[in-house]
């Protein structure tokens, strides 16, 4: 371990000093001078016609500045989408209209009908129901299969149908892949679902808007995970606001999972009424509004079929998906059944053909989109759960199964489109099976059975493709935006540094770790380092956090931009030392001259950058700050293997993770304390989605998991203690740490793990059960062993 | 609109409060402690989790009017005398039992409550007994670990940087 708190230390978080002593400043925190409330009025029928909405009796009550409908917001744009999925036939995805406030339809239960502004957030609500809204139901669809029958009714009048998308991958090979089926010695087919989940961030949604009247300059307190994209698109395609007249705000953030990714209907509502009343208009959610207004996750049913040849070789992959995209595109929805899960169906295994299908349906729920992991988990579970099932029709051993099939040489090109860099897949299964001591599963077994609990262990491996990514590739796949991060490094005169980053930290701890490699790289203690995020006005434009992006493409950032801040200040020691800046070596915060015992100290060049008495000035600008904006060239590719060992009670059909390890491949590693700590809580919401969780709708399109007393969340008595571990690390070539990314590998390798955990010991019970649908509930584990 | 009295932290304060105006919202909006966090509107997640009389409460369960009169105690007086993090804050952070800090001043509130119950808890007993507190970040683990530490109980190897 180092010690001196760069690369490598477990230095402990610095954030976590304010957030222990309710010091932090969450967007609900804030409050500014003369703000007023807003309530919205939301839909409590799935899909229905809105014939009138009455609000006067709603704006003559006490406190109530104004009442907004739908039609305040004819003359803006809805809310965009930022992905442009292109379906197998070349033609361009269905994409609906997204009001700010509904026009004509609600769409789903939750839909924004109208919004009160009042001078308390009470007075607000108490005229919200004094609305008169004059809506016609209309038949709900609900089931993605159902909404695809002919006559199913319309979520969107003006599309043809509810398909979004038919979208084929490789659509070339279609063809080769069914001929390899044809020729396959065995083929094992599965169909599974891939439970819809809801992302829960422990800090509800919150949205302040201001004008300032005299300069025309908007702000935007908001809890998201990338302001600077919130800026664009809220500004660019709803409101018609500037960059410039504009500054959007993300402070500490309670957590994101993907759900603050998203620019959401409440963020224009508050800038835009705030110009509007011109007062501050602010709107905080509730969880009950949380639930039926955050984007959720997953919603996948699945036909996965692999052909194996004599010998056991994958030699063909093929899927059918339909994956519900709710009501409206979220943000970047339409990409993460596609180019987010299809190009992830190779997994770790070498399988020479793959052709994956997915249908995109519009139906009338939340809209879903990104949710930790986001396609990554979709892909590896089906993947995961038919090889597990191929090995036990085939009677081979599961893990033998994998390793047969395992990719050995890097780079390695799949037949889906991807090319990765590195991964030693051998070694992490490996490592895995030495920490979760699988030796002594047998004899926890017996012991499990001598109490009369049956156990199974389950073994998968898992790929994923973070570090989003290279602009020029995911433009050509339809993103409508860039995908690099920046960094501004601004070192002070007295020696401190200060980085300005457009990704942003609601958990991860970036304001410890990133300053880890400045101090690294210059050789100075990480406390002279302080990070700047979340605030469009003084940070560059950056793309924000998701997708386990933050250090390989934003820490690329920093280090490109420190950098050019060492180049700049070895030419200023160069000069301070009549030496060639060629010879200048830089070394725990000196810089020196090479052969000599001439050095000059950090602070004495930064000094000189600011204070230019004797300095380079025909050749260099006083001043030391650099910015640099840093485009990945590929994805990374972390990659792990996972077991899981369970108890079931055969009397009651409950479930218990007795054990669980995980082995990951993350590359580099910048603060090891930090990584677990990713890992622990991707493998607890992985285990949420295994055992306990799940969104469920009515056939009337009722949200009926609408608050935490239905909504099974993982409480600390349902999950185990994790033994994880990443050592096997082989650094990414592409990106200067040589990181991958680490923050979604627990959601995405688990819940495999865990179902073929449960499946192995109804399987070494007797029981003839070969699948069961997550969440695997008592009462639907008892009913797969009770027929 | 009523007025109420307290006292917070061990000072005395009050303020003007509707019937219907939460303890938790007098909290944060009358007295500015914004320490105590609102997750749910159901009394399930125990971000809000703050001691009444002693006793470890949820805050958005209970009214302003309730605590008429009592000693309440926040995260913001966890802290020591000379503002340093006190023994369970400190734990948090040795341990790594915070992410985005949103459910952590529950977390700790609930922790003290079950320290002062139970000296020398086991995991079990950790984990049952914080049942009514979510995090969504953590996966528990060092949450766990924390309090373990906390309680003075070896709990293997420390992130010691």
């Amino acid at each position: 371990m180092p010690a001196d708190g760069g690369i490598g230390a477990p230095n402990k978080r610095r954030e976590d000093v304010r957030f222990l002593t309710g010091k932090g400043r969450y967007t609900d925190d804030i409050n500014v001078s003369g703000q007023a409330y807003v309530w919205f009025l939301r839909s409590n029928v799935a899909h229905g016609r809105i014939n009138s909405v009455d609000t006067a009796a709603a704006q003559a009550m006490p406190g109530v500045i104004r009442v907004f409908t739908g039609a305040d917001f004819e003359a803006v744009g809805g809310i965009p989408c930022g992905w442009q999925v292109t379906d197998r036939h070349g033609e361009p995805m269905q994409e609906p209209a997204h009001p700010v406030l509904a026009q004509g339809k609600v769409r789903h239960v939750g839909d924004p009908i109208a919004a009160v502004v009042a001078e308390t957030v009470e007075q607000a609500r108490d005229a919200a129901e004094a609305i008169e809204a004059d809506i016609d139901e209309l038949p709900a669809v609900v089931d993605m299969k159902a909404a695809l029958e002919p006559g199913a009714p319309k979520v969107h009048d003006d599309l043809t149908g509810n398909l979004c998308y038919d979208w084929g991958f490789v659509e070339e090979n279609r063809e080769a892949v069914a001929k390899a089926f044809d020729a396959a010695a065995h083929v094992t087919t599965l169909e599974l679902k891939n439970n819809r989940l809801i992302a829960n961030a422990m800090e509800p949604r919150v949205a302040i808007g201001e004008y300032n009247s005299a300069t025309g300059d908007h702000t935007l307190y908001t809890t998201s995970q990338n302001p600077h994209v919130i800026r664009l698109l809220m500004g660019a395609f709803v409101l018609g606001i500037p960059e410039h007249k504009l500054r959007v705000v993300a402070p500490d953030v309670g957590g994101g999972f993907g759900s603050k990714i998203f620019h959401y209907a409440e963020e224009a509502f508050c800038t835009f009424a705030a110009k509007e009343v011109n007062r501050p208009v602010k709107w905080t959610a509730t969880r009950s509004e949380a639930f039926i207004t955050d984007a959720h996750g997953r919603d996948h049913v699945t036909k996965i079929e692999l052909a194996l040849d004599a010998d056991n070789n994958f030699t063909a992959l093929r899927t059918e998906t339909y994956a519900n995209m709710g009501a409206y595109l979220s943000t970047f929805a339409p990409s993460v059944p596609t180019w987010l899960h299809g190009t992830l169906m190779a997994g770790n295994y070498r399988t020479p053909l793959i052709y994956v299908n997915v249908k995109a349906v519009f139906t009338n729920t939340v809209p879903v989109d990104a949710y930790r992991g986001a396609g990554r988990p979709e892909a590896t579970f089906q993947l995961e759960r038919v090889i597990d099932k191929a090995a036990r029709e085939l009677g081979v051993d599961p893990i033998a199964l994998r390793r047969q099939n395992f990719i050995t040489e890097f780079p390695y090109a799949t037949p889906v489109a991807v090319e990765y860099d590195t991964g030693d897949y051998v070694a992490t299964m490996d490592k895995l099976e030495e920490i979760a001591d699988l030796a002594g599963f047998e004899a926890r077994r017996a012991e499990s059975a001598a109490n009369g609990k049956l156990r199974g262990l389950g073994v998968n491996c898992y790929i994923e493709a973070c570090g989003i990514a290279p602009s020029h590739l995911v433009g050509q796949l339809g993103a409508r935006a860039g995908l690099y991060e920046s960094a501004t490094v601004r070192v002070n005169a007295t020696g401190g540094l200060v980085v300005m980053t457009g990704s942003h930290s609601h958990g991860q701890g970036h304001e410890t770790a990133f300053p880890q490699v400045v101090a690294e790289m210059i050789g100075i203690d990480p406390n002279m380092v302080e990070i700047v995020h979340g605030d469009t006005a003084n940070t560059p434009m950056g793309m924000g956090t998701y997708g386990s992006r933050s250090l390989a493409v934003g820490g690329s950032a920093i280090v490109r931009a420190t950098e050019k801040i060492i180049n700049k200040a070895k030419k200023i020691a160069a000069h301070l030392m009549e030496a060639s800046e060629g010879d200048i070596e830089l070394r725990d915060g000196q810089f020196s001259v090479a052969g000599t015992d001439k050095s000059v100290a950090w602070g004495d060049v930064t000094l000189a950058a600011y204070v230019p008495h004797n300095y380079p000035l025909e050749e260099i600008e006083p001043g030391l700050e650099e910015t640099a904006f840093y485009d990945p060239n590929n994805f990374t590719f972390p990659a792990g293997a996972y077991a899981c060992e369970v108890e079931v009670d055969p009397d009651t059909g409950k479930v218990t993770i007795e054990r669980f390890a995980a082995a990951d491949d993350f590359g580099n590693i910048v603060n090891p304390m930090i990584v677990d700590g990713q890992v622990h809580g991707g493998l607890g919401q992985g285990i949420g989605q295994a055992l306990l969780e799940q969104a469920v709708y009515d056939e009337d399109g009722q949200l009926i998991t609408g608050s935490y007393m239905d909504y099974a969340m993982p409480r600390a008595d349902d999950v185990p203690s994790y033994v994880v571990d990443h050592s096997c690390a082989t650094p990414c070539t592409h990106n200067p740490l040589g990181v991958k990314g680490c923050g979604e590998a627990g959601a995405i390798g688990s819940p495999p793990a865990v179902v073929n955990a449960v499946v192995d010991a109804l399987q070494r019970a007797g029981k003839d059960v070969t699948h069961i649908d997550m969440p695997l509930s008592p009462s639907r584990v008892w009913q797969a062993m009770n027929p | 609109m009523t007025k109420v009295s307290m006292t917070v932290n061990g000072q005395p304060v009050s303020g003007e409060v509707e019937g219907r105006t939460l303890l938790s919202t007098f909290l944060r909006d009358t007295l500015g402690l914004t320490g105590t966090h609102v997750g749910c509107d159901t009394g399930q997640c125990g971000a809000c989790t703050i001691h009444v009389d002693g006793a470890s409460v949820k805050s958005c369960n209970m009214l302003a009017l309730e605590a008429e009169g009592a000693q309440v105690a926040t995260i913001e007086g966890m802290s020591n005398a000379d503002g340093s993090l006190g023994r369970i804050q400190q734990a948090f952070q040795d341990h790594h039992g915070l992410q985005c800090g949103f459910c952590t001043p529950g977390m700790v509130m609930a922790a003290a409550a079950l320290l002062a119950e139970i000296p020398k808890p086991s995991e079990a007993e950790i984990r049952r007994y914080l049942s009514g507190n979510l995090c969504r970040c953590t996966g528990y683990h060092n949450i766990v670990k924390a309090i373990l530490a906390a309680s003075g109980q070896d709990v293997g190897a420390e992130y010691a940087a």
